[in-house]
């Protein structure tokens, strides 16, 4: 069979909304991992952040961001995580969810891990977010876990991720 | 109807010995896309852009691309014409740091078509320094067939990666 992206596993929030959405026990026979996110906030207002293994240190990033009628940059990070994407706010247009596409390349091997992230927040309203990250932790251990969370607030019913690996050979 | 192959990995490089290029060639015409993922790290403490070719072309001036790209404190655009290399990464450079593993994704689109010029999208991502996009033109209607990868005054550290995958739609 040709290669193709592997899931790996997938988690879709139900009733009651959920804290986190996390993936752990994180197989390393995979060269890179991709995890693909569909997501909303189950009430008040966030931005969107992802830390691995649990550790909330040594995360960094910058962000490109554009609103609509602005574009900014920034470093998006706080040491327990980076900001990955502007959620999509509980007040927003109903029935609709962020998207966002997160990449790490080598993340079984030995040095500090990388990874590329875009993201839209785009709701058919005045205010939609896109955002591109570069982001990076600073650990040399292999990602065996990799979380999403906000800085406060729960995700709605229906957010999904799904975590793919993608071998070299 | 079968799913095309995503993904399907046709050659990869892992440094031994720092270098300033690395080359793909040979490359099989049967798919529809090709992806390059790059983990870069840098061999010296000067930074630089990274640029790529295809088909061994570095002469008559037919790259050219726009990027878009954020430094953590400005935000801006700019873009390059008429080049003899094509950008994946402009503005900002290669970090500097040895422990900061730089990924970029750079995308080759129907690559192997021999009616059109051909669209490179590219996503760079240096987290000290630079997160950038940029969309660039080969005005060459020749398929693909190799593609150089090189930075114009640094290197690549041992450890960095270079693999080239293949996507085929059906």
């Amino acid at each position: 069979m040709a290669n193709t992206y592997t899931l790996i596993a997938s988690s879709t929030v139900g009733s009651g909304g959920a804290a986190n959405i996390e993936f752990t026990s994180i197989p390393s026979t995979y060269t890179d991992l991709l995890v693909k996110v569909s997501s909303r906030m189950a009430s008040g207002s966030s931005e969107l952040l992802v830390r691995f293994n649990g550790s909330t240190s040594s995360h960094s990033g910058i962000r490109l961001q554009g609103t609509g009628s602005s574009v900014n940059s920034a470093t998006n990070f706080t040491a327990a995580g980076v900001y990955i994407n502007e959620e999509l706010y509980a007040s927003y247009t109903a029935s609709t969810f962020s998207n966002l596409e997160l990449y790490v390349p080598n993340y079984a091997g030995s040095a500090n891990k990388s990874f590329s992230s875009d993201g839209v927040t785009e709701n058919n309203a005045t205010e939609a977010f896109a955002q591109l990250t570069a982001g990076l932790w600073s650990d040399s251990a292999a990602i065996t876990s990799i979380t999403f969370y906000h800085s406060s607030g729960n995700f709605a019913q229906y957010s999904s991720a799904y975590l793919y690996g993608i071998k070299n050979s | 109807m079968a799913a095309g192959a995503t993904y399907e990995p046709i050659a990869t490089t892992t440094l031994g010995s720092a270098t300033g290029t690395v080359t793909f060639s040979s490359i099989p015409g049967s798919y529809t896309d090709l992806i390059l993922i790059s983990n870069i790290k840098s061999n010296t403490t000067a930074q630089s852009s990274l640029l790529f070719s295809c088909n061994g072309v570095e002469t008559g001036g037919l790259y050219s691309g726009t990027m878009l790209y954020g430094t953590g404190s400005a935000a801006g655009s700019n873009r390059t014409s008429n080049q003899d290399y094509g950008t994946i990464l402009r503005n900002g450079g290669l970090s500097a740091s040895s422990t900061v593993m730089q990924p970029f994704i750079t995308q080759f689109m129907n690559y192997s078509n021999t009616t059109t010029f051909k669209t490179v999208l590219s996503r760079s991502n240096v987290s000290d320094t630079v997160v950038e996009a940029s969309a660039s033109l080969f005005r060459s209607t020749s398929a693909i067939t190799s593609i150089r990868i090189f930075a114009n005054t640094n290197g690549f550290a041992i450890g960095s990666t270079f693999t080239l995958y293949g996507i085929a739609a059906a």
